[in-house]
């Protein structure tokens, strides 16, 4: 209960799904060590912590920003340069970080500033605007990051795949340093999602959620609200920024697709939405349900397609091409805000109040 | 006791002209930095036809923003949508395209233009009575929906198109320029200012002139005192939002033959331009708007002609200048 932050899910079906999701997250390297299963748990726990911090500020505040992988993209960044200029070493990962945090935090003090005194939609499309001039300049400062290319690097010795720690012939699994640096990322997902859970249970995430239902009243009580939004804009701007470099060290690799498009931006909006806005434990259930989606939906999608093709029923094959998955997720997304703007979670947490 | 003289005129509401003159400053204050009269006839040319460009799918956003509190984040859709529905005529007529004859080529143009500003304006219609219509009032909920919109529109064009950049090239008689002395005007940028300013003024003059005009304009400042007077005010703003989905087909069309080439994520990217533009203008104001395109034009134009690294983060630096000038904008018209 402690380190819920006194916010168990407060549903049995939703604390199974939560405990089956965790438990399974936590043995992907023992049972499935393929490349494609490590690769999307990973997917998983980092978009969990990504779009928890998202959740702060758009379930919680009720500010819609545009900027989230904006932070992530700063995070992701700053380590692949850090390591591609320095070489592999624990320096350049600590420089990495010491540059990329406060740099991420610095940015989103001054859009907090600059615009969240003003109107929810004023910050999204200021928002908006700041992440893709962001886009563009990563894109184009080829010296720095790379350009389109993005930027490959090498991991420290003790991260890289071929770093044997314990042989297979112990415990009947490899231990290698990729398995640890997946391990590292769990530990570092689960501690970010933890303390988000606690922030927004503290006297501060109460004050949070008071502005997000009336921001006048919130004003009215004496909160300075403008300092409450900005600092829940920094704090999810720090944690969206150590996701991005999590994801950095696990791909080795930085670049404008991986982590600062524009696409990654709905998909975290897909995730909150879906899994629940303003409850924190919507983003694990969003992201996995998401990513799992993207992962293994498209191949039936491809299948689908295939079968409609060769019936030769017009326009389905196109609308059911693997590709075109978004518009089936985006169909999903404008139903769930309109029919259950809760999200899954809020779902089960209604339908266990109906029930008990 | 003086008596109030009741026959005198009311006084004239002081009119705020600094704005309204700033793009004519920033073009005369570029005019020694770029030292050469005819290149910068010629970058004046080209800002003020992509600021009448921009203007055209920007002015329907602010309309709807001021009129119903409504902020369409799915309004890029509409642009590619223009686009793409003129391809269904320009395409399969490509012979009257490149034919070199003026009035041949405008006789495919118009139906073109026509046909784009109809189709975006009807998903205009679906899209206010499916989309919009439940969350009035909601912004959280407007910015989720719309944007879910867009998702689903890009998607369905390149369900529908495939995922390949269509090329759209100009008619034959719109390439080339005009050469006066040793300046050059490209035609088809003409051609994009005055549909720019026929666009403009016939939107002033429905503002300010008749009846339907004098109602948005009391809606944008006091809704509910519009419908407590008899008004369907949801009627207005459907008419609107059409019309302003239609203005935004009309630009995407003009921007698609500008670049000759119809691309789904054209939309998505020119929405941050619009957004951009809109912000600048003051949210709602159409003359805002109109000086708003102009000036981020300019800004990309002189921009990317005198400092080009800078040209990336111009639109940003100008807004966040402007905003420093003025918080809500250059016209704020709204007090929401």
């Amino acid at each position: 209960m402690m380190i819920l932050s006194g916010d168990p899910p407060r549903s049995r079906v939703l604390s199974i799904l939560l405990v089956v999701i965790i438990a399974a997250l936590a043995v992907t390297p023992l049972i499935f060590p393929g490349a494609k299963a490590m690769n999307v748990a990973t997917k998983i726990l980092i978009f969990a912590a990504l779009v928890a911090s998202y959740d702060l500020l758009l379930g919680y505040t009720g500010s819609v920003s545009f900027a989230h992988t904006m932070f992530y993209g700063i995070g992701s960044y700053s380590i692949a340069i850090a390591l591609y200029s320095m070489g592999p070493s624990w320096a350049a990962v600590a420089t990495g970080a010491v540059v990329g945090l406060p740099l991420a935090m610095l940015l989103a003090l001054g859009i907090g500033l600059f615009s969240l005194r003003v109107e929810a939609i004023f910050f999204a499309m200021i928002t908006l605007a700041v992440a893709s001039a962001f886009l563009v300049l990563a894109s184009q400062l080829s010296w720095l990051t790379g350009g389109e290319d993005g930027r490959s690097f090498q991991l420290p010795e003790l991260l890289r795949p071929g770093t044997v720690l314990i042989s297979k012939n112990v415990f009947g699994f490899e231990l290698n340093g990729r398995v640890l640096t997946y391990y590292v990322i769990f530990i570092a997902c689960a501690a970010m999602i933890l303390a988000l859970l606690r922030v927004v249970n503290s006297p501060f995430g109460r004050v949070l959620q008071a502005i997000r239902e009336n921001r006048f009243r919130a004003e009215a009580l004496g909160f300075r609200t403008v300092f409450h939004l900005t600092y829940a804009n920094c704090l999810a701007a720090l944690v969206a920024a150590s996701a991005g470099m999590l994801n950095a060290l696990w791909l080795r690799y930085a670049g404008p697709d991986t982590s600062l498009s524009f696409s990654i931006m709905l998909d975290i909006l897909l995730m909150v939405v879906i899994g629940g806005m303003g409850t924190i434990y919507g983003a694990i259930i969003g992201a996995t349900i998401f990513i799992l989606a993207q992962n293994y939906l498209q191949a039936l999608m491809g299948a689908a397609s295939n079968a409609a093709s060769e019936a030769g029923i017009p326009l389905l094959p196109g609308l059911l091409h693997p590709d075109r998955w978004l518009l089936w997720l985006g169909l999903l997304f404008i139903a769930s805000v309109y029919f259950f703007p809760t999200g899954v979670v809020g779902r089960l947490r209604s339908a266990g109040r109906a029930a008990s | 006791m003086t008596d109030l003289a009741a026959s005198a005129a009311l006084p004239k509401p002081s009119r705020d002209m600094l704005p309204a003159l700033l793009p004519a400053i920033l073009a005369l204050a570029m005019l020694p930095l770029i030292g050469s009269p005819s290149s910068w006839v010629t970058l004046t040319v080209a800002s003020l036809a992509m600021g009448m460009m921009i203007f055209i799918m920007a002015s329907g956003l602010t309309l709807v923003f001021g009129l119903m509190d409504v902020l369409n984040f799915g309004h890029g859709a509409f642009i590619s949508v223009g686009a793409y529905a003129a391809t269904l005529v320009l395409l399969p007529l490509a012979p009257y395209v490149r034919a070199d004859s003026l009035w041949l080529n405008l006789a495919v143009l118009a139906p073109a233009a026509v046909l784009s500003m109809a189709v975006s304006g009807a998903l205009g219609l679906v899209v206010e009575r499916v989309l919009i219509l439940p969350v009035y009032g909601q912004h959280l909920k407007q910015i989720l929906m719309t944007t879910g919109g867009l998702i689903v529109a890009e998607q369905a064009l390149y369900a529908l198109w495939g995922p390949q950049i269509i090329p759209l090239p100009l008619p034959t008689s719109l390439r080339g320029s005009f050469i006066i002395g040793d300046i050059a005007i490209a035609k088809y940028r003409l051609l994009a200012m005055l549909v720019g300013l026929v666009v403009f003024a016939s939107i002033q003059l429905v503002l300010n002139r008749t009846k339907i005009g004098l109602l948005i304009r009391a809606g944008v400042e006091n809704r509910e005192m519009v419908e407590a007077l008899g008004y369907r005010i949801r009627r207005l703003f459907l008419g609107v939002f059409m019309v302003g989905s239609g203005l935004a087909g009309l630009g995407g069309v003009m921007w698609a033959l500008y670049r000759e080439q119809v691309h789904a994520s054209m939309g998505n990217d020119l929405t941050v331009l619009v957004f951009i533009v809109v912000i600048i203008g003051g949210l709602g104001s159409i003359g805002g708007c109109f000086i708003g395109a102009l000036l981020v034009a300019m800004v990309a134009n002189y921009g990317g002609f005198l400092v080009p690294k800078l040209a990336l983060v111009s639109n940003i630096l100008l807004m966040v200048a402007i905003l420093m000038w003025r918080p809500r904008g250059l016209y704020a018209v709204t007090s929401r």
